[in-house]
């Protein structure tokens, strides 16, 4: 038959939206599940404050143009995303479910699991907002914690964990519509922060403990894995942004002028070396115009980021999670590009830290190791564990097709 | 500051609630308690003390006190505190009647105009001297009703102070940001007494009723006396399955508390929580840990009660008490000033004389960037003396509105349109170095 309407390979698109830049990353699942990423795309973002879209015709138009980028380089058509959101209306907090086990035997069936994760997920939560993720953590059967799988086990009370991240439900339906205007499906939405930390964790960093911090330019989320599990998520409604505005008001120079000079210039740590250095600012014909001090830009720099390192620091410690981290601190986004930000994030959380690199995926590895990219890959990479789970699920031509030829053949039996 | 800072507790026999009355002084007082009295409060027997005597006439409270009948012909003190002090004072034997055998005296006033802020000091000190806890509840005016009547509010709230166990100040600006810009004015006027009404009745409850936990009125003094900051006060009621959630973030919206901000800055909240028997242990526990951690600062006193009426319902009555920060001390100085010497019959600064100019210079919050020491006191008196005298001729009545505007621009650049982000009461938007007032050179 004419391979017309099923694109041979399964391809998986992840959109990120993010303050500074909107990138678009296409993966392509071939037949034995594994992922290789195939193309991206990036535009300049405008319509969009602290990771939420102001102004949708502008958002709009920039993801237009990084989705088209992404398409050219794939060669594919784009269909449907995995859209990635963030903002400071996004929550999230454990739960905990409780089902008693009625059967004679009290033996735990997988029927008892999908009960005990319902009822964790349903929670009281204002009519406004909409849950994004449910995520098991573990089980618990008659007091024993810590149990993966709890399906043939024998207890008369099983109970569960559950990580549940929700946002504002208007909010998220803004980032929402304004992909669907461009005739794009999306097919889930996820939460930065979560996309982030499965592009940039392995399994082993996920089991020994690590905290992912994402330092965009809106936002900065916040992930914490231990035990392999989701235990913390958090958004914090300040980046890479503030640190620009706050060096234009500290230094007096314009917005685009601070940009460059925090991009060319900038550290998360005052230098020693850099005391009294002036570095002197061109104007538009080339000239000499006035100067900065560096230890001046530094100093901004390095106040603004501590304060935001410790702000997350003070809510892990309060959330009792700080000891758990053995693995340390793993930075990805712009802001992990800063130099000095692993000394700066090992002084306040005194751990070990790392910028995160996207491992496990194949494709155009050099281009896409940077951690700015690692939100988008995440994307596509959820969108293929979504895929997986649902790959007993046929696409829907094949369905259509099944279903024709039974009516057919129902037919021709008579 | 207190004349006697230890309070006479009345000897009361354990059982007995103690007797509450509340009286209304001047026009917003009264209307207040007009509406006290169709709300029903029931235990708490109301008065009202005015000048007016057209106004006195039209409200049917039993207790009624016409102030100054032969200083003012009962026509009302005309915007003159001095004015309704006197009358205040000539009427003092009626006002001490009015107070006897009475445990709590609540104040309710609004401050600015003649009755309420010369009359108002005045009442207290009679309930005083009868042996009552005396708490007012005062409202500061509108900022478009003028400069003098915010300057004579302003005084007035100091004498109030040192005249009251405990004062919690309800400025009019504030609750106006609660209405949205369809509000008419009398809806507006109706809720700043409605608020008022709502304060009565939490601190009613608060002085009434066994808790569960009991936060009672010596708590309630424990917050706010003695403290020359303006206390803050809130209320918010939800209803339903969230109704925990929602009172939280009713109160942490409140224009009252600044959006949370007062609640960062304070030293010293009381939270008095009222709800049906359904109240949850759960939902108790919503409520403090927000409170809690919106306050981290604070020294949280808390009660909670539970009540057949309050079915379904939760209720929050929080009051807080902020620190004696040193950028307000020179504001309450204002207030504080004329507390050393017996106020003088007429110190409201009515006409611009000497004395005036020279606390205007004086209440002047400190420059952040100048430090105060470098100029010696006498040199700097007399340099404000010259610059008074320079300016004297071209000044206009209301400059001294300056000492309440922001002095800088809060350089939040390209955030200054969007969301606030606010933790613990600070402004992420606004760069760090300046929040922590590091100084770059």
């Amino acid at each position: 038959m004419l391979n017309l309407f099923r694109p041979s390979p399964h391809i998986i698109v992840g959109l990120e939206v993010g303050t500074s830049k909107v990138v678009a990353v296409v993966g392509e699942l071939n037949a034995q599940g594994a992922l290789s990423i195939t193309g991206v795309g990036q535009s300049r973002s405008r319509g969009v404050r602290k990771g939420e879209i102001v102004d949708p015709t502008a958002a709009a138009e920039d993801i237009r143009a990084a989705i088209v980028a992404a398409e050219k380089l794939a060669d594919a058509e784009v269909r449907a995303v995995y859209l990635g959101v963030t903002g400071s209306h996004l929550r999230g907090f454990n739960n905990r479910g409780h089902h008693p086990i009625p059967s004679v035997d009290r033996e735990i069936t997988a029927d008892d699991v999908q009960d005990v994760v319902n009822i964790a997920k349903t929670v009281n939560l204002p009519a406004e907002n909409h849950v994004i993720h449910v995520v098991r953590q573990h089980f618990i059967v008659d007091g024993q914690t810590g149990i993966q799988n709890p399906v043939g086990m024998v207890g008369a009370q099983l109970q569960v964990d559950v990580h549940i991240t929700h946002g504002v439900r208007n909010r998220l339906q803004n980032a929402v519509r304004t992909v669907r205007t461009l005739q794009l499906e999306v097919e889930d939405i996820v939460f930065n922060g979560v996309a982030s930390s499965l592009a940039v964790l392995e399994t082993q960093d996920k089991e020994l403990g690590t905290l992912v911090i994402d330092l965009g330019a809106g936002t900065t989320e916040y992930v914490v894995y231990a035990d392999g599990i989701i235990k913390h998520t958090g958004v914090l409604a300040v980046g890479g942004d503030h640190v620009t505005n706050d060096l234009a008001y500290g230094l007096k120079v314009s917005m685009s002028r601070a940009e460059a000079l925090k991009v060319e210039h900038g550290s998360a740590v005052v230098d020693p070396a850099g005391r009294g250095r002036m570095l002197s600012l061109a104007s538009d014909r080339g000239l000499p115009e006035r100067s900065v001090n560096l230890e001046h830009l530094h100093r901004i720099m390095s106040l603004r980021l501590e304060e935001i390192f410790e702000i997350i620091a003070e809510e892990l410690a309060q959330a009792g999670l700080l000891d758990y981290l053995r693995n340390g601190v793993v930075l990805c986004g712009g802001g992990a590009h800063i130099p000095g930000i692993e000394r700066l994030a090992g002084r306040v959380f005194d751990l070990p830290v790392s910028v995160g690199r996207t491992k496990a995926i194949s494709g155009l590895a050099s281009t896409l190791d940077q951690p700015e990219f690692a939100t988008a890959i995440g994307l596509v990479k959820y969108g293929s564990f979504q895929a997986a789970s649902g790959r007993k699920r046929a696409p829907w031509f094949d369905r259509v097709k099944a279903s024709l030829s039974q009516i057919l053949s129902s037919l021709l039996a008579f | 500051m207190n004349p006697s800072p230890e309070i006479a507790v009345p000897s009361a026999t354990p059982k007995r609630n103690p007797t509450i009355k509340v009286i209304g002084v001047g026009g917003a007082g009264v209307a207040a308690v007009h509406l006290m009295a169709q709300g029903g409060l029931a235990g708490v027997s109301l008065a009202i003390a005015h000048t007016d005597a057209r106004l006195i006439g039209q409200f049917p409270v039993k207790d009624r006190v016409l102030l100054g009948a032969g200083l003012t012909r009962g026509l009302g003190a005309g915007g003159e505190p001095a004015m309704g002090r006197a009358a205040a004072e000539a009427a003092a034997g009626e006002l001490a009647d009015l107070c006897r055998e009475t445990d709590l005296v609540v104040l309710v006033v609004g401050l600015g105009k003649g009755t309420g802020s010369g009359a108002a000091p005045v009442v207290a000190r009679v309930a005083r001297e009868h042996g009552a806890l005396v708490l007012a509840l005062a409202t500061l005016p509108f900022e478009f009703e003028g400069q003098r009547r915010w300057q004579q509010a302003q005084v007035a709230l100091g004498h109030l102070k040192r005249e009251c166990d405990a004062v919690v100040c309800l400025p009019n600006q504030k609750l106006a940001r609660l209405m949205d810009e369809n509000t008419t004015f009398e809806e507006t006027l109706r809720l700043t007494n409605q608020t008022l009404v709502e304060g009565v009745r939490g601190l009613w409850r608060l002085a009434t009723r066994d808790g569960l936990i009991r936060a009672d009125f010596a708590d309630l003094c424990h917050v706010v006396r003695g403290r020359q900051a303006e206390s803050c006060f809130a209320t918010a009621e939800a209803a339903g399955e969230h109704r925990a959630r929602e009172v939280v973030e009713q109160l942490l919206a409140s224009p009252l508390l600044d959006g949370g901000r007062a609640l960062a800055e304070a030293d010293a909240v009381l939270v008095s929580l009222a709800g049906g028997t359904d109240l949850k242990h759960r939902e108790i526990v919503a409520v403090m840990e927000q409170i809690n951690r919106a306050a981290d600062n604070a020294q949280v006193i808390m009660g909670a009660c539970t009540e057949p009426e309050f079915a379904g319902r939760l209720a929050v009555t929080l009051i807080a008490a902020k620190r004696n920060a040193p950028e307000t001390a020179a504001q309450t100085d204002v207030a504080a000033g004329p507390v050393e010497e017996p106020p003088p019959a007429c110190e409201f600064p009515t006409r611009r004389d000497e004395e005036g100019a020279e606390r205007q210079a004086g209440s002047k919050p400190p420059s952040r960037y100048v430090s105060q020491a470098e100029i010696p006191p006498q040199v700097r008196e007399e340099l404000i003396q010259k610059h008074e005298a320079a300016n004297r001729s071209r000044r206009r009545r209301g400059a001294s509105t300056q000492q309440l505007l922001p002095l800088e621009v809060v350089p939040k650049g390209r955030f200054a349109k969007s969301e606030p982000t606010i933790h613990r009461g600070e402004d992420l938007d606004t760069p760090t170095y300046i929040r922590r007032g590091i100084a770059l050179n």
